[in-house]
């Protein structure tokens, strides 16, 4: 760590954002892209391997493995994980992932490690991720780490391996958008709520072009894991990252974990991270004010995430729907197997799907446990939970979630990205319907014809409940068994 | 990287609107640990039924439309930032795709393929559609360097954005990594004054 953290970042007028991206660009090509220099970056096997290929070929290492975090999570199984991965495809991936760590010097949080999880589960848990910082990882759901006051974003593999040869990337300064919450949160009412909603009101591509601040007392109120939830899902509205202003809230959550920062240096660093926050008479492209209020448990009905209601309303119909967007209106609902106008509310449900970086942290699963305690799931519903990390799943069975969890029927497995993309055996089948918590309802996502309705782990876990689609709030005013 | 200059090609319409990069290359076909060979499954899902047989009606498996230009509906290549999804449409034959909005890692991992991402207003990409309606052997001109789009039966055009950097590159196959590289000793100097480099 180096010793001095004065840089002026306080200029009067300057956005969260604005205060970091500039005091990480290099150098600027004219009427072009900023070269920025990236403080974190982490990896996984899926969009990795090329990008070791790339620097072999140009016979270059890795210019600064310390600041490269490594693990598997995308194509690993959920079961048996100390036996070597079944299926051959994602076994060459996960150990080439493993060989290209070894050669070029990053650490690796692999299958086994007590470290390892989900990547953007992992680098917040084990005090990576830090205020100020930039981070980018091949992976669209690395804002996730804006929550702390960072800007991290996802890159593509010619990008990565941009970072792995020189620690820096071409980027060119997105527009500024805040999208400010206030007011009280409902009773069942979650961050996954709040983000499926912003989603539904400005489209799955209101966001594109700009980086979101999300700000405003109901954001405020939130735990750290409840604004990683939010800022997962920005880029479910195009947004190329979120971030969140690092608050007291954010520094305990940082302070003593594994590798943060400690003693004096982390009391320096408070200091710092206390700058953030944008200046009150920061500018910003656009400013969206939503109040707490108009938001309940939401749901998705649709193929993209912005295709959500309230979990009450029905199904829009067709003439509700701006006329361009018909067709992929008509074609979406002919894919999930739903009418114009039909409630949600009721449909009955095979599968739930409770995990993913959006929503596998020990929070929520707390939240289910208490949900289902003294309650048991419906005999129809496959119940599936996948902790975000090794880490998550070690503290549930401490906390003795595990046993509420089987009591009532739900399967906590071992971790990994899952069902939520179906790159390893977890899938759902075609044609079936699942109430996931993960981030996207596209087409084949949770398998080849699969259909997804995205929602809350409250949601998630009373439909398991009651076998179909349901209203949380209900189950939360009726007596409990414990 | 390839250079990209100017493009006259036949079109292969998508008029679905937000086409993500999941439909573009579904998340079980990213397992190579290569670049190559990504274009057979390109739109797998909509493209082959479970057996793998080719499914009527969809437009890549028409044998009497090809071309170079796949022109698609309001914003493409959403969700998932794989770069397998540029590398799938490139390895397929496409040099240029059009489209009324692009997500914006799409966008960039376009670029960065020698892929061009020709942005178009909404009217002009339905008189793309129109046009192909009546006539499907409808041409397209594509100019990098005077940044104009053409449909070459009814001489109607527009201009699109490029950054100019992003041009640069395209035109000479130059990619970001060697701009980077050259770059070394200023961001060696730069890691002296950050804070969080190790």
């Amino acid at each position: 760590m180096q010793p001095e953290i004065s840089k002026p970042v306080t200029n009067m007028g300057k956005t969260l954002f604005d205060k970091i991206w500039d005091a990480h660009v290099v150098s600027s090509i004219e009427n072009g892209p900023d070269v920025l220099y990236i403080d974190r970056h982490f990896i996984h096997e899926v969009t990795s391997p090329q990008a070791f290929n790339g620097l072999a070929q140009r016979g270059i290492g890795v210019a600064r493995p310390k600041q490269t975090i490594a693990t598997a999570d995308h194509n690993v199984p959920t079961k048996d994980q100390h036996l070597p991965i079944k299926e051959a495809l994602s076994r060459t991936q996960v150990n080439k992932l493993t060989e290209n760590c070894a050669k070029f010097g990053v650490e690796l949080y692999g299958l086994g490690h007590p470290f390892q999880g989900i990547v953007h589960v992992i680098g917040p848990e084990l005090g990576i991720t830090l205020p100020g910082m930039t981070i980018v990882c091949g992976d669209s759901h690395t804002s996730t780490h804006g929550a702390f006051g960072s800007v991290a974003f996802g890159i593509g593999t010619s990008e990565v391996e941009q970072v792995l040869a020189t620690q820096c990337i071409l980027q060119t300064k997105p527009k500024k958008m805040k999208i400010e919450v206030n007011g009280e949160l409902g009773e069942g009412v979650s961050s996954k709520d709040i983000v499926l909603y912003i989603i539904a009101q400005i489209t799955a591509s209101g966001g594109t072009g700009y980086f979101v601040e999300f700000a405003g007392s109901a954001i405020r109120s939130l735990s750290m894991e409840a604004r990683m939830t939010i800022c997962n899902m920005s880029i479910e509205m195009g947004a190329r990252g979120g971030m969140i202003a690092p608050d007291e809230t954010t520094f305990e959550y940082i302070r003593g974990r594994e590798f943060a920062p400690k003693g004096k240096e982390f009391d320096r660093l408070v200091d710092f991270w206390r700058t953030l926050p944008s200046d009150p008479d920061a500018k910003y492209d656009e400013v969206l004010t939503f109040d707490a209020a108009d938001i309940t448990p939401f749901i998705t009905y649709g193929t993209n995430p912005g295709m959500g209601i309230k979990i009450t309303d029905s199904v829009p119909v067709l003439e509700d729907v701006p006329e361009a967007e018909q067709n992929s209106f008509t074609k979406s609902l002919s894919y999930m197997g739903l009418e114009p106008g039909q409630p949600l509310l009721g449909k009955k449900v095979n599968y739930v799907f409770i995990g993913s970086c959006t929503n596998s942290r020990i929070e929520d699963l707390r939240k289910v446990a208490d949900l289902v305690t003294g309650r048991q799931k419906a005999s129809h519903v496959n119940a599936m939970i996948i902790p975000g990390s090794k880490q998550v799943e070690q503290q549930a069975r401490e906390e003795g979630l595990d046993q509420i969890f089987k009591e009532a029927g739900f399967e906590l497995r071992q971790p990994g990205c899952s069902a939520c993309l179906g790159m390893n055996e977890d899938k759902v089948p075609k044609g079936e319907y699942c109430v996931s918590t993960s981030n996207r309802n596209f087409e084949g996502r949770q398998g080849p014809g699969a259909r997804t309705f995205l929602a809350s782990p409250l949601t998630a876990a009373a439909t398991a409940i009651n076998g179909y689609i349901s209203d949380v709030r209900e189950l939360l005013t009726e007596p409990q068994l414990v | 990287m390839d250079k990209f200059k100017t493009l006259t090609s036949t079109i292969v319409p998508l008029p679905n609107q937000n086409v993500d990069t999941d439909q573009i290359i579904p998340a079980r076909f990213l397992k190579a640990t290569t670049r190559e060979g990504f274009g057979d499954n390109l739109f797998r899902d909509w493209r082959y039924d479970e057996q793998g047989n080719p499914v009527d009606g969809f437009i890549l498996n028409d044998p009497n439309v090809t071309g170079e230009i796949l022109v698609a509906g309001k914003n493409f290549g959403s969700g998932s930032s794989r770069e397998h999804a540029a590398w799938a449409i490139y390895d397929y034959g496409f040099k240029a795709v059009v489209s009324s909005f692009f997500a914006d890692i799409f966008k960039n991992n376009a670029l960065n393929n020698g892929l061009l991402p020709v942005q178009v207003t909404d009217a002009f990409l339905q008189k793309i559609f129109d046009l192909y309606e009546k006539e499907s052997e409808t041409q397209l001109r594509i100019n990098l360097n005077d940044q104009s789009i053409t449909l070459l039966t009814t001489g109607e055009a527009e201009s699109f954005d490029i950054n100019p950097y992003k041009k640069y590159c395209l035109e000479n196959g130059y990619d970001d990594i060697d701009y980077l590289i050259s770059q070394r000793e200023k961001i060696e100097k730069f890691e002296e004054e950050t804070l969080y480099s190790v």
